[in-house]
Order: C-alpha cells, then sequence, then structure tokens
C-alpha cells in the first residue's frame, strides 16, 4: 500500500489552492474552538494539505493524526465563502495518511481490518456480530457483568467502549419490513430505501417507520433485506478501494434509473451517496449511472418535503422537542429546513430551537471511538444546549447522532428521549389510525 | 539562524510546553495572515494568557534579540502578521475574556485576543452598540483591529476603530507595561499615546487590553438595495447623498463579478442582472430613519436605479450584511488567487477612480472584482489571479502601481484600512514624504531600540 499514489499530489491543484485563508471558517470550527490551535482549524488543516501536495511536508504521522483530530463535521463547508471542498480534500488527506503508512500499528491494522474490512464490506458479517452483542445483552450477561465489577479488570478504553454498545434491536430491518412494501392508497412513486449498516442493528426500527411514512405518502418501497453498507465510514478513514467497490455494489443493487428516488435516512450516509459521480469518475462502466444515482439519492426530510406530505391528523398529546442537526445532513447536504418543516407538521408539537444546533455533537462517524476525549467534550456541549431549551425530546436524522445522544443522556441520568422525525412523524400517523 | 534551543527552553519554562510549538506540522499553519501569495515559517509560535506572560516573553526577546510578531487572528491583508524568518509568533487568541461592561460610563474592557464579534455579541446583550464592524469580525481579534485601526461597513457615520478606542494596555518591546488613556471623555494630559499605538501594526508594543467606548443602540434602521446598469451611476448616487448632507451609517458597493460570487455563496435573493448594487443603511430615530431612507431611495431613483429594495426586517437586513462581509472570500470562487487592494479617494473623486481602476485593468488584461466602503471613498478593486501565473502577477502589480499613483494625485491614500505590512511598505516613503518618515522611524527607534517588533514590516529603519 505504501507505494501507492499520492491522493493529495494526484488532486486538482485548484482543490488545494482554493483555500484564500481568510479565517472565516475558524469560528465554526469545533476543534479550532477548543484549542485555539491554527494547525487544528480548517484554513491550517489545508495549509498542511497544500504543503504536502506541494512537496514542502511530508505525510508525518503528526500530519495524518491531524487528519484524524478533525471531526470531518463539515460545518467549514458552510462558513467558507470561497467554496472550498473541504469534504474531497478531508477523504484525500486521509486516504494519503492510510497509503503512507505512517500510523500502521498491530493494534490499529487489528482494528482496521475487523472494522473497515471485515463487519462493514459484508454486512452478514456485521448482522453476526450483531446479534453475538444481543445474545450478550439479551442473557443478562452484559448487566452482571457490569455490576459483578469484572469489566474493571478491562484497560480503561475497553471499559469505556463497553459501556457506549449499543442497544441492538430484537429484529433487523430485514425481519420487520417487507422486500416490497405497497404504496396505500394510489401509487405514485416507486423508491429503494437503504437500510444501512449500523441503522440495520440498532435502529431497525426507523427503517420500519421511513417505510411506513414512505408508503402512506404514495410510494411503493423497495427494501432488499441483502443490502450493503455505503462505503462512507471507507471514504472517510482513507480506504479509497472499498468505498469505490461499495459505490459499484450499490449502483448494480439500486439501478437508479428504475427508481424515482433512492431514500436515506441517516445524514452521514446520505452526504456520501450524494457524491458517487466523484469516486467513479474514473471508472468508465460505472461512471454515467453514478451521476444519475447522485441525483436519484433523496434524504428523507428532502424527499418528503419534495412530494407534499398528508399532515397527520390531530389533536394528538402535547409534546415539545428540539431538533439537532447531523453534520452531514445540514453542512454536507445542506438540508436545514425539511426537517423542521417535517416537525411542524405534526399536531400538538411545540419546535423549540436548540441553540447551536449546527454544532458536532462529537459522534462524527467512529470519532466518539477515536478521539473520546474531544468527543465528550462535544457532547457535554450540546446535552447542556438540550437542557436549556427544556425540551423532553430531541430529534435528529443521523444514526451516529442518535447513538451518541441516547449514550450521553443515559450517562448523565437524564429524562430525555432521542428520535428520528421520521419516528415522531410515524407515530402521530399511528395516533390518527388508532383514533379512528 | 533558528533560535537557540535556550530561548525555546526559556519560553517553555515561561509559558508551559503546551504553549509553545516548533514542529512543522504546528508551524506551517502560522506561515501567512489573510494576505494572498505571501509565506514565511517562524521559528516558533508561542501564546500569552496574561500580561505578565507577555512581558516575560518580551523581555526574553529583547535580551536575545529574538523577532517577535504579535499574532491576532491573522486575517490581515497587509501581511502584518506574517512571520519574519525564525521569528517568535506571539498569539493572543487565547488572551480573549472580556473583562469589564461598564454601564455607567458606557464601557467594555476587554483582552486583545476577544474576538470583534464576541465584543457586539455582549455589547448588544446589554442594549449598547460597538459600531465597528470590519468584514472578518467574526474571527478578527480587538487587538488586530487596533493595532490596524479597521474599518467596517459603518464607517461613514460611526467612524472607525481609532474613535472607539478609550484605552489600551500596552507592553512596551523591553517588557515595561504602559496604560494610556482612560474612562474620562476628555484627556489631553500630554501626548496622546494611546492614538500612536493605534494602527501601529504590532511595531511599537504589544497590546493586552483595550477600553473601548459604547453607544446606545439606534431605535431604528432601514436597509436598501439599490441596483444599476452602470458603476458610476452608483457612485453618482454615492456623491449625491453625500452632497445632499445625508450621513447614512452604510454604503457599500459591489460591481458584477462580487454580486455573482456572493450570491453564489450567501443565497440572499441579490439581483444578478445589473452591473453595481449599493447597500445603503440608515439607522437612528424612526422617524429621520424613514425620512433619510426616502431621500436615498429619491437619489438613487434620479441617477437611474433599476431598482430600490427596502429589506422587509432585521433579519433580512442582517443577512445582507452579512453577505455583504463574505465578499472578499467569495470572490475567491472566480480565481484561487485574490489581490485586494484598498486605494482610498476623496468622495467627490469616486467615480473618476471607478473609471481609471477598470481602464487598468483592461489594460493590463486583469480580471477584477470591486467592492467596497464607497460611503468612505474607500474601494477593493480586487484581481482575480492565480499566484502560479507570474507573468499575470506582474501585471497585478504594474496595475497596482498605476492605481496607487492616481489615489495619490487625486488627494487619496494607498491604504485606507489594511496597513502598510509588507505589501506597501515599497510604496510608503513616497507618499508620507520624507518629513513624516524620519519622524516615524525615531518614534520606532524610540520605542523599540533593538528592532525586535515585527521587523522589516512597515518601514526599514
Ligand atoms: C474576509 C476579510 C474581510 C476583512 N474586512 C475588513 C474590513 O472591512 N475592514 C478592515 O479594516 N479590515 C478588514 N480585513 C482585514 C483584517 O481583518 C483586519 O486588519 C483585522 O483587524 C486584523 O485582525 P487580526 O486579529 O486578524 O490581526 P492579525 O492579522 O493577526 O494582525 C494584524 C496586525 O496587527 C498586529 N497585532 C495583532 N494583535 C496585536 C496586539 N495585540 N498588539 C499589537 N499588535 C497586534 C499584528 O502584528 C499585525 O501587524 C478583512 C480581512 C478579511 C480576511
Ligand atoms: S476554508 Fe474558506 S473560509 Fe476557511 S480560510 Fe479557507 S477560504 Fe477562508
Ligand atoms: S470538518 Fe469540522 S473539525 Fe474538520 S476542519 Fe472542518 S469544521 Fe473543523
Amino acid at each position: 500500500m505504501s507505494s501507492a499514489v499520492s491522493h493529495l499530489k494526484g488532486l486538482d491543484y485548484s482543490v488545494v489552492q482554493q483555500c484564500m485563508h481568510c479565517g472565516l471558517c475558524l469560528p465554526t470550527c469545533p476543534t479550532y474552538d477548543a484549542t485555539k490551535m491554527e494547525r487544528h482549524s480548517p484554513r491550517g488543516r489545508i495549509s498542511l494539505m497544500r504543503a504536502i501536495a506541494d512537496g514542502r511536508l511530508e505525510v508525518t504521522h503528526a500530519f495524518a493524526d491531524e487528519m484524524y483530530f478533525c471531526l470531518g463535521c463539515l460545518a467549514c463547508m458552510s462558513a467558507c465563502p470561497a467554496g472550498v471542498n473541504y469534504a474531497e480534500l478531508f477523504e484525500h488527506a486521509r486516504a494519503e495518511a492510510e497509503c503512507s503508512g505512517v500510523l500502521k500499528s498491530p493494534r490499529r491494522n487489528l482494528i482496521r481490518a475487523v472494522a473497515i474490512r471485515w463487519l462493514f464490506m459484508d454486512l452478514s458479517h456485521l448482522r453476526l456480530a450483531g446479534r453475538v452483542i444481543r445474545l450478550y445483552q439479551q442473557l443478562g450477561l452484559q448487566t452482571l457483568l457490569r455490576r459483578s465489577g469484572v469489566l474493571k479488570l478491562l484497560p480503561k478504553r475497553l471499559q469505556e467502549l463497553e459501556s457506549i454498545t449499543p442497544d441492538i434491536q430484537p429484529r433487523f430491518s430485514a425481519q420487520l419490513i417487507a422486500p416490497v412494501t405497497p404504496a396505500s392508497g394510489r401509487k405514485k412513486y416507486r423508491v429503494a430505501m437503504l437500510t444501512g449498516c449500523a441503522q440495520d442493528l440498532i435502529f431497525s426500527d426507523v427503517n420500519r417507520d421511513t417505510v411506513e411514512v414512505l408508503a402512506r405518502n404514495g410510494c411503493e418501497v423497495v427494501t432488499p433485506p441483502r443490502q450493503l453498507c455505503c462505503g462512507s465510514l471507507h471514504a472517510h478513514n482513507g480506504e479509497w478501494g472499498m468505498a469505490q467497490e461499495l459505490a459499484r455494489q450499490q449502483i448494480e443493487q439500486f439501478p437508479p434509473d428504475q427508481f424515482d428516488a433512492i431514500i436515506s435516512n441517516a445524514g452521514g450516509c446520505g452526504s456520501h451517496l450524494k457524491h458517487y459521480h466523484k469516486l467513479l469518475a474514473d471508472d468508465p462502466a460505472y461512471r454515467e449511472r453514478a451521476v444519475l444515482w447522485d441525483k436519484k439519492v433523496k434524504d428523507i426530510h428532502e424527499w418528503l418535503m419534495e412530494i407534499g406530505i398528508q399532515p397527520p391528523a390531530g389533536p394528538a398529546p402535547a409534546q415539545v422537542v428540539t431538533y439537532h442537526e447531523s453534520c452531514h445532513l445540514a453542512h454536507g447536504q445542506k438540508i436545514t429546513a425539511q426537517p423542521r418543516q417535517l416537525l411542524s407538521l405534526i399536531p400538538n408539537l411545540k419546535l423549540v430551537e436548540l441553540p447551536e444546533s449546527t454544532w458536532c455533537c462529537g459522534s462524527a462517524g467512529i470519532y466518539n471511538i477515536v478521539q473520546p476525549d474531544m468527543a465528550n467534550q462535544l457532547l457535554d456541549r450540546k446535552l447542556k444546549h438540550i437542557q436549556s431549551t427544556g425540551a423532553s425530546i430531541v430529534a435528529n436524522g443521523n444514526s451516529g447522532c442518535l447513538l451518541q445522544l441516547i449514550n450521553g443522556a443515559k450517562q448523565k441520568g437524564l429524562n430525555l428521549r432521542v428520535a428520528h422525525p421520521v419516528t415522531l412523524l410515524a407515530e402521530a400517523y399511528r395516533n390518527a389510525r388508532g383514533r379512528r | 539562524m533558528s533560535l537557540p534551543q535556550q530561548t525555546l527552553s526559556e519560553l517553555r519554562r515561561l509559558l508551559g510546553a503546551a504553549n509553545v510549538l516548533t514542529e512543522k506540522e504546528d508551524l506551517i499553519p502560522y506561515s501567512f495572515d489573510g494576505t494572498a501569495a505571501l509565506q514565511q515559517m517562524p521559528g516558533c509560535v508561542v501564546f500569552a494568557r496574561t500580561r505578565e506572560e507577555v512581558v516575560g516573553v518580551l523581555q526574553l526577546a529583547n535580551r536575545t534579540r529574538a523577532a517577535v510578531v504579535t499574532r491576532g487572528s491573522g486575517t490581515g491583508l497587509s501581511g502584518g502578521s506574517l512571520p519574519s524568518p525564525d521569528c517568535i509568533v506571539l498569539c493572543l487568541a487565547k488572551m480573549d475574556r472580556i473583562v469589564e461592561l461598564d454601564r455607567a460610563n458606557l464601557t467594555l474592557l476587554a483582552e486583545a485576543g476577544a474576538t470583534t464579534q464576541a465584543i457586539a455579541d455582549a455589547t448588544s446583550a446589554a442594549g449598547l452598540f460597538y459600531p465597528p464592524d470590519p468584514g472578518s469580525m467574526k474571527i478578527s481579534t480587538i487587538g488586530g483591529n487596533v493595532a490596524e485601526n479597521s474599518g467596517g461597513l459603518r464607517g461613514l457615520k460611526y467612524g472607525v476603530t481609532r474613535n472607539y478606542v478609550m484605552g489600551l494596555e500596552v507592553v512596551l518591546p523591553d517588557g515595561e507595561v504602559l496604560w494610556t488613556g482612560n474612562k474620562c471623555v476628555k484627556d489631553v494630559a500630554g501626548y496622546s499615546l494611546r492614538d500612536l499605538f493605534i494602527g501601529s501594526e504590532g511595531t511599537l508594543g504589544v497590546i493586552t487590553r483595550v477600553l473601548l467606548k459604547l453607544i446606545p443602540k439606534p431605535a431604528a434602521k432601514k436597509t436598501l438595495v439599490a441596483t444599476f446598469a452602470r458603476m458610476d451611476q452608483a457612485a453618482q448616487t454615492v456623491s449625491d447623498i453625500i452632497a445632499a448632507q445625508i450621513i447614512p451609517c452604510t454604503l457599500e458597493f459591489l460591481d458584477r463579478t462580487t454580486i455573482h460570487c456572493v450570491e453564489d455563496f450567501a443565497k440572499v435573493g441579490l439581483p444578478l442582472d445589473c452591473e453595481a448594487l449599493l447597500l445603503m443603511e440608515t439607522d437612528g430615530h424612526p422617524g429621520p430613519v424613514n425620512e433619510e431612507a426616502a431621500r436615498m431611495e429619491e437619489i438613487a431613483r434620479k441617477n437611474a436605479a433599476v431598482d430600490v429594495r427596502v429589506a422587509r426586517d432585521d433579519a433580512e437586513a442582517t443577512r445582507l450584511a452579512t453577505a455583504r462581509r463574505s465578499a472578499f472570500s467569495a470572490l475567491a470562487r472566480v480565481s484561487p488567487t485574490t489581490i485586494l487592494e484598498d486605494a482610498t479617494v476623496p468622495r467627490s473623486e469616486l467615480a473618476g477612480m471607478i473609471r481609471f481602476v477598470a481602464a487598468v485593468a483592461a489594460k493590463y488584461k486583469l480580471r477584477v472584482g470591486t467592492f467596497g466602503h464607497m460611503g468612505d471613498g474607500n474601494l477593493h478593486p480586487t484581481f482575480l489571479t492565480d499566484e502560479r501565473n507570474h507573468d499575470e502577477m506582474h501585471r497585478v502589480e504594474e496595475a497596482f502601481k498605476e492605481i496607487f499613483d492616481e489615489a495619490i494625485r487625486l488627494g487619496g491614500t494607498i491604504t485606507g484600512e489594511h496597513g502598510i505590512g509588507v505589501s506597501k511598505k515599497s510604496f510608503l516613503p513616497k507618499f508620507a514624504g520624507d518629513a513624516q518618515m524620519r519622524v516615524m522611524r525615531e518614534l520606532r527607534r524610540a520605542l523599540d531600540p533593538n528592532g525586535i517588533l515585527n521587523p522589516g514590516k512597515m518601514f526599514d529603519p
């Protein structure tokens, strides 16, 4: 791998050069805000990438570390008037770091081999692992071990990790959702729904809710039981080749010309799914289909607001909700109004604005696992703001954030429900139906 | 001649190892400021968190004759905080407390690293107003604002940073702490040293605290957007508004290229089918505000404005001003290197200056986007180029020479608000003249005999 081409040097220089170092992105960058160090800022990181492209800097351990200290939250992209494509720079920079091998260590290699190459390249492996963890949780082993204090014998990092293992859903998406769900009423659209990887294990209920809501609004929903990972994990962690492979397989499984839309309900995945044309730009067999694919991929909120949905009938129980924006939904996909519009359609739901709603919660893919200190700082900040709103429910459209918030609320003992907007909408529909 | 190990270990002892950066990966991000095409690696970067730490750093530097470049947020546009070779970059971004807001005397005391935005927010929360609002206010520091005497979008009516500085705490190059000014509205005891440090670009001392004057928040404001088919119609509108003795708080100008770039980023609904746009704002008591707005609209229409639109509410007005602040960065959408100038002319000469800039751009075959504080006579013609194209960069330089000469000929200045730094160093002697140059040199030598502060900037000793 170490002999591979340089990603940053190979990149169109205009992308590297686009940053005119005005600094206007600095106040929106969580890692700069926390440290006040330029190296941890978008402008600083881009200057390091450019130094590598220019041959003024080698790919060093410190450079690679820096690229992994970046959350990849893309807040800098929303703030940048110059139109710097930080997402692209960042993926190439991490790929550069991986190719160079500077971060290699037996432990890291093992983790990456298991997580990125084994678990997430073939989701049957992930589901298998999910079943094992579920068994561990269901048999009461988790509670037992936690109580017994045996876990205290583990190294501190492992203890922390054990405490944030999510509750695995009793049933995965394929057991909850038929391969094809007919539209209720007149069929207006035919859509595919991507059930995702982590989403499938931990939030299969959100997947079910998504299908329900789509079907209710005139969509026939196609959800084959065996699905793939979208590849964002790979692209964000420097595994460019694997990300390309997954993109090809996705396009094969869901030929974009056969659907009106390809729906994602996780902000992080959607953001990546909409850029397959960049991944496959050099692949003549897929290039054109990738462009069409990108056009067809819709975030669930985006799609529902685009087709115009039937508002659930009232009255309904009163609920006070605040909305935390997933970075990749807000900054990556620029979808900020639609989730709020969707929530506002729910009868008797009061939406209270969350201060700093677009500030990262620290989940950031697997960031909370690899950079726990920074991630926890961000989580604390987020929870404080959520509490300040007085809301008892926080809505959010991305599995990583949902998990991070659920864990945070649990650790702090907060009486806070964390829910996908679509779940709240599905409940409202069910409510209305129940009454009739 | 890199910094001696001895100096570095002393710095670590003074500030703690975490506040002394020496690794290449830490220094590259400090090897430039907001100015295009300038780059220089420092010897180290240090963060001071207290006045005492600043004193310690300067004493050490003065003793060892190490160069010190003070830095706020590095948004400067004349290379002021560009490192000199192997210098100590003294960054004040971590010294950012707002120390006191005195409602009785309408003042605010802040550490130098506080951002302009933080000051504006704290002031506004108290129902007061701090008017200077440079385009970079989100991140620029008040220390940097004072050191550059920065302007903003409201300079026409409210003036620039200087008009709000009541007092300064400054650490002199030998480490002595000087306090100049106070909370009194009037004070004529001795020379106004405060005024000497304002605009001194980090060459005379390190500002550690700033005492600012606040004013009451205006009760009402009205924001208008007028569009024109020709640039000189916008310029004439500005001249006519001033001649009619109306002093609005904002008269900002954007040309076609800039409008397109800004709209592309900010999506605030700017009209795209015009050559020039004026953003006009008047504030004060509701009666006069309405009256002034109506008269400005009338003057714009008399000068053949295609359209005059009034912002619906405060939120829209803020969106428009924010969009305007992004103009300079947004121009980088067109080409990677944006070199902007800051020439300023008496307002009666505006229309002529705008025509001159267009002619020079044509002569040198350069793309230009012009925007700026038209009400102040302060335009920012920005050449859109690529620093790797040496031939074009050379033509940019030649074009600027002509623009400066013309500005001086018209009774203007080579920089309205961005400072001399390194970018305009070679133009200063001609503009300032021998007598001013001599006095400035002697002042600098008196305060900084060893030449440790920002050497190579503004002028040579
Ligand atoms: C997008 C953009 C828009 C801008 N808009 C405007 C505008 O509208 N009006 C305007 O006037 N300028 C504008 N500027 C220029 C710049 O933002 C200002 O000059 C600003 O005041 C610099 O602040 P800073 O904290 O970034 O200072 P730096 O760039 O870090 O430093 C600037 C100079 O001040 C010195 N300095 C900094 N702090 C101190 C201190 N505490 N003590 C002594 N010396 C110090 C430095 O040595 C240097 O010489 C803009 C810049 C950008 C990038
Ligand atoms: S990324 Fe954009 S906002 Fe940030 S410094 Fe570069 S050009 Fe400015
Ligand atoms: S992606 Fe987020 S953490 Fe990374 S540089 Fe941009 S704003 Fe900072």
